[in-house]
């Protein structure tokens, strides 16, 4: 019996692998409908990757030695980076809007509308942008290379689901640390901002903590921190994606790297609109007195 | 034979990433015990095929079976289950570089969860043994080895979880020519110790002849006519240098001949 394979049986138009000839009208439409149709996929496929991250954390595949060395390599590794950005936030805050304050005579006022603005808006969205450019861009280039070098095919060829074993510990990770990361960022803002007005502009102390401890309340606190933690969950879900989908070799890689920071930093500042709109009208509801103290 | 049930079928499997086409229609059996060597030009979809058979890859149209199970078809724990009776050596030989050699071996047995540390610690050091590594390259780290050791810890790897089918993806790629053999003893090795079912994929002709009870050549298809099979060849090793076909001859004998006038006639086309 002869050896080789040689019966031709199948015909071209049957081969289920033969590209379809395409027509002028189907070009035009790929080439108007394709990106969107593209974008729909991507978050389709992002939605069932998330789901399947979030609930990894509590499945056997998630193991808390993997968590705390993402927690350790997060929050260790981001505290410097973070604090010299609150720091320096607060003081431009106060630098900035000293001469304002100073000309309508509102100079106290100063520290009540930076602290609101730290730990609402600023502290939550800066630390979220800087620790998807430290933390985010890591994760997906740390996972895009093990993509490339097949170590997540191995991870599945040894009974472990990798979205689970990998994302679940970042995930949760980021999580607990960014807020964390953002008290540290709204504490040394503050603290940053203070020094000028009280230090620098010789701002009278006691009035300047008394208006703080008036218009910034707890409910402000919980604000920025939900706000964090949303933000943390989504980079880490994102950046952690960006990478499991890496295409091959070192441009990949860099691609994968650059994909996660710039979705999570437009995912990050679209959150925050959605978020504060959302708080502004919970916080209208449930605190009416705040709303008219302001005004 | 005739009466044995493949291990591994591959049924009518075709395979595309978006416009490229990979495989098309490919149907293929292998025996349980059985080696069988993948062999063709690069891109033909020898790795891709390895890859379907432990779903790490979906066909685009076809089936693919595991022990008369449609893989596609397997809830994520049958796969899971299934995929801890298949060993896979890696083309590069995929060590997860943040573990050092003695977890990375340890890692599969661990995932199952079934023996307790000591037991683990004696399996590894048996398989470490086995592929002729010593204790003391336990601490290393995947870095700090040599492209050899790094295939044989790979091996020690998927031979921990005692698999029934050993998936070997150019196993002998960018080795010397004595560790090459050496990867060829330890893959003869595997099979005579254990009834292991084996599916290697090499360029390297020494494999095919050493190991191989049965070998398959794919060809590349944009290289193939109209209608034309891809599997060129099906047989035993020894029939490969009589084959009627010239192209199977051709790359057994490592021929260039006509193709780097081929390969520039289609890169002017494409231009």
């Amino acid at each position: 019996m002869s050896a080789d394979a040689t019966t031709p049986e199948h015909a071209a138009s049957d081969d289920p692998a033969a590209p379809a000839a395409p027509s002028g009208l189907r070009s035009l439409g790929e080439a108007l409908f394709a990106p969107v149709a593209d974008a729909f996929v991507g978050l389709g496929d992002w939605t069932l990757f998330s789901f399947r991250a979030t609930t990894g954390v509590f499945t056997r595949h998630h193991k808390r030695s993997e968590f705390l060395r993402a927690c350790v390599e997060i929050g260790v590794g981001s505290f410097g980076v973070v604090a010299i950005t609150g720091v320096f936030i607060g003081m431009v805050l106060a630098v900035q809007a000293y001469n304002q304050f100073h000309t309508i005579g509102l100079d106290t006022s100063l520290g009540a509308v930076i602290h609101m603005s730290l730990v609402r808006e600023l502290g939550p969205v800066l630390a979220a942008v800087m620790l998807a450019g430290r933390i985010g861009t890591a994760m997906a280039a740390q996972l895009a290379t093990m993509r490339v070098t097949e170590q997540i095919d191995a991870l599945a060829c040894l009974g472990v689901d990798p979205v689970k074993f990998l994302v679940a510990p970042r995930f949760l990770a980021c999580l607990v640390m960014i807020p964390l990361l953002t008290v540290v960022a709204d504490a040394l803002g503050i603290l940053g901002s203070t020094f000028i007005a009280l230090k620098v502009f010789k701002i009278d102390g006691f009035h300047y903590w008394r208006h703080t401890a008036n218009f910034v309340t707890l409910w402000d606190l919980f604000i920025g921190l939900s706000k964090s933690v949303v933000f943390g969950g989504v980079l880490s879900l994102i950046c952690c994606h960006r990478g499991f989908n890496s295409r091959a070799g070192a441009e990949g890689v860099g691609r994968a790297a650059t994909e996660g920071f710039v979705l999570s930093f437009v995912a990050v500042l679209v959150i925050d609109f959605v978020l504060g709109l959302l708080f502004n009208t919970l916080g209208n509801v449930l605190f009416p007195a705040v709303t008219s103290r302001i005004a | 034979m005739a009466t044995v049930s493949p291990l591994i079928r591959l049924d009518d499997v075709s395979v595309s990433f978006g416009t490229q086409h990979v495989l098309s229609r490919i149907t293929l059996d292998v025996f349980p015990q059985q080696t069988l060597v993948l062999i063709g030009e690069s891109g033909c979809g020898k790795s891709v095929t390895l890859k379907l058979i432990v779903g790490l890859l979906t066909p685009t149209s076809g089936e693919v079976y595991f022990a008369g199970k449609s893989v596609r078809a397997m809830r994520e724990r049958e796969l899971t289950a299934m995929r801890l009776h298949v060993g896979f050596l890696f083309q590069q030989s995929a060590l997860f570089d943040s573990l050092s050699v003695f977890d990375n071996v340890a890692f599969g047995l661990r995932a199952q969860g079934q023996l307790r540390e000591a037991e683990i610690r004696d399996r590894v050091r048996e398989r470490l043994l086995e592929v002729g590594l010593p204790a003391a390259v336990e601490v290393k780290m995947p870095t700090e080895l040599s492209g050899g050791m790094r295939k044989r810890v790979g091996l020690a790897r998927a031979l921990a979880i005692d698999p029934e089918v050993m998936l070997y993806d150019e196993p002998t790629t960018g080795l010397d020519p004595i560790m090459t053999d050496v990867i060829n003893e330890l893959i003869l090795q595997t099979r005579s110790r254990r009834p292991v079912t084996s599916v290697v994929v090499t360029h390297e002709m020494r494999t095919v002849h050493k190991v191989a009870d049965r070998v398959v050549m794919l060809y590349p298809l944009a290289r193939l006519a109209p209608g034309e099979p891809q599997v060129l060849y099906d047989g035993p090793p020894q029939k490969l240098l009589t084959s009627l076909n010239p192209r199977v001859r051709q790359f057994v004998e490592g021929e260039a001949r006509d193709r780097l006038s081929e390969l520039r006639l289609e890169a002017d086309a494409a231009r």
